[in-house]
């Protein structure tokens, strides 16, 4: 090989090999102890491969897999298969109202003039950079009974003080608190889809006469599909698996498959169930991920 | 068209501003409040900061957080850049799908997938879970994040610079060092701190990867956040985005700056 040869071949291996020994390799291991067994021991689940045993050794060791763990998981006695529904029904919803909450301000960005448009951005990547921790942590102080939205609409006269608005640990401070956290990631895309636009189309339309309402949905919103697609899966898959909101704004009977995974884990733990939640959840999202990753690819690849 | 902004475009921006930024404004004033009570204002005091900072407990996670997050952010990006390569430059090899797929995979990937995985992995292979084994979780999901932004900067790349550079026979690594690297250095700056940041922030996939005697700061937040809302987390908070906004101020103060000159240099080779 020659010296260039080498180089080229070291920059695709190392990012390469370290991706299959630590995100490939790893879903693997989750998919085989999915299909083992809990057992008091260390590590906690049997068979555990050997290969120093031998062959006949590891053959036996492959007999003793079963799918025990995901009859377990889709039984209906459990709830786990309403904590998938719940979990796509949430971030459905959630990435509904994102899309309304982040369209407007993406567009009127998108309209601002050019010389503040940059301001504009960063301020909308600021609270991005803050933890996300912080911010969830930040809406508790202000949906609690005894908290600042209350004291203000009691304040105003709209609510009398012993009848405070319940919010926190419901699904509507689930609600907020995705809406909250994903918002950036809701008005990039849409705004840089939106900024590409030709505005002259509009001025096109105008001109002939074309009704603004109407010429926004035939030539805007068509166009700017292209970031609606990927603001909405952007938000949508990692909210189906979110664990931190659901787990501080939610109520005990909040039902999320990232926080039944999690308690099965720490609180049961099962690490063999855990796995199945994973592998099952895993393939729930694997459309969405795979569509998020053309999406992607024709943004970055220019394919 | 008409130019400039509808009332409708003004009312969004305002109201959307609002939005994102009233709870971390309340957040920040409260961590000033002399009362006990989070919720009732009791006067200005800066009592929880002199608290935060006998807080032993907290000071250690914040330790290990920065130092953890130091080394990601280094790691992960070189190890973006060279895959933000491998996707713009070297055009189709056999396992490019793989790959692309494992870069962009993890930037949606539920953190509690990620973590559970990484974690099996680590007990599989028999190593002592704690600093380090953070510190390569953050470093996988973190490098994916760094390859996108080094992308869509070597995207837009006039890549005939290159190859003049190559033609004249400068070697590759040279070629990028004087050429390549100068002009995408803003999004690998950028690139340094999201990752820097993303794993400053991570709870979920740090509590999975973790062992006995490494605690970061959000780990230590979310089971203190967990009693209750105390002024102390809102001080420790506070300072958390007092550094933050510093630093992202700084950089794009820099990247303007950096932008400015270049066009300036463009400009007089343009006349010259």
């Amino acid at each position: 090989m020659t010296g260039k040869a080498r180089g080229r071949w070291l920059v695709v291996a190392i990012p390469y090999l370290w991706l299959l020994a630590l995100f490939l390799i790893p879903f693997l291991i989750v998919f085989k102890i999915s299909l083992s067994q809990d057992a008091i021991a260390q590590p906690p689940y049997t068979p555990v491969f050997d290969l120093a045993a031998g062959w006949e050794a590891f053959k036996q060791s492959l007999g003793e897999l079963s799918i025990d763990n995901y009859g377990y998981v889709l039984s209906w006695d459990n709830e786990f298969i309403e904590a998938y529904g719940s979990s796509l029904w949430i971030a459905g919803i959630s990435t509904v109202l994102l899309l309304l909450v982040g369209y407007p301000i993406a567009y009127a960005m998108a309209r601002a003039p050019k010389s503040i448009r940059p301001t504009l951005l960063m301020l909308v990547i600021l609270p991005f950079w803050t933890s996300f921790l912080i911010r969830v942590y930040a809406w508790i102080g202000i949906l609690s009974p005894e908290g600042l939205l209350n004291q203000l609409l009691i304040a105003l006269g709209i609510l009398s003080p012993d009848a405070p608005l319940q919010i926190l640990a419901t699904d509507t401070a689930v609600y907020i608190g995705i809406v909250y956290s994903y918002l950036p990631f809701m008005i990039l895309p849409l705004y840089s889809a939106l900024e590409k636009m030709d505005e002259t189309l509009l001025e096109a339309a105008a001109d002939l006469g074309c009704p603004p309402l109407s010429a926004f949905w035939k030539i805007t919103w068509p166009l700017s599909l292209p970031g609606v697609f990927a603001g909405c899966l952007l938000c949508f898959i990692p909210a189906v698996g979110e664990f931190v909101i659901p787990d501080l704004l939610g109520g005990s009977d909040t039902l999320m498959i990232g926080k039944v995974l999690w308690t099965e884990f720490s609180v049961n733990r099962s690490w063999t169930v855990s796995s199945a939640v994973a592998v099952l959840l895993l393939l729930v999202l694997v459309v969405p991920i795979v569509f998020y990753q053309n999406v992607q690819q024709r943004e970055l690849e220019g394919r | 068209m008409r130019k400039g902004l509808s009332w409708f475009n003004v009312t969004s921006i305002a109201l959307g501003f609002a939005f994102l930024y009233i709870p971390i404004i309340l957040l920040v004033v409260y961590s000033f409040n002399a009362s006990r009570l989070v919720t009732v204002w009791a006067g200005f005091s800066t009592h929880w900061y002199w608290q935060l900072f006998q807080n032993e407990q907290l000071l250690d996670a914040a330790w290990v957080t920065l130092r953890v997050a130091f080394i990601t952010a280094s790691v992960a990006t070189v190890l973006g850049t060279m895959a933000a390569i491998t996707l713009t430059r070297y055009g189709r090899f056999n396992g490019r799908m793989l790959f692309s797929g494992m870069i962009y995979a993890p930037l949606v990937m539920p953190e509690v997938i990620t973590g559970l995985s990484l974690l099996l992995l680590f007990v599989a292979v028999n190593i002592d879970r704690g600093f380090w084994t953070i510190t390569l979780a953050h470093i996988t999901f973190t490098m994916c994040f760094v390859c996108v932004v080094v992308q869509s900067r070597l995207v837009t790349f006039d890549r005939s610079l290159e190859e003049a550079a190559l033609d004249l026979g400068c070697p590759p690594l040279k070629t990028f060092l004087v050429v390549t690297l100068p002009i995408i250095l803003p999004a690998v700056i950028s690139g340094w701190m999201l990752a820097f940041t993303l794993s400053l922030d991570d709870l979920v996939i740090a509590s999975f990867t973790t062992g006995p005697g490494a605690t970061t700061l959000p780990m230590r937040i979310y089971s203190q956040v967990r009693l209750g809302v105390t002024p102390e987390i809102n001080a420790a908070c506070t300072l958390l985005i007092a550094i933050v906004t510093v630093v992202v101020i700084i950089t794009s103060i820099m990247t303007k700056r950096q932008e400015m000159e270049r066009q300036k240099a463009e400009r007089l080779a343009a006349a010259g």
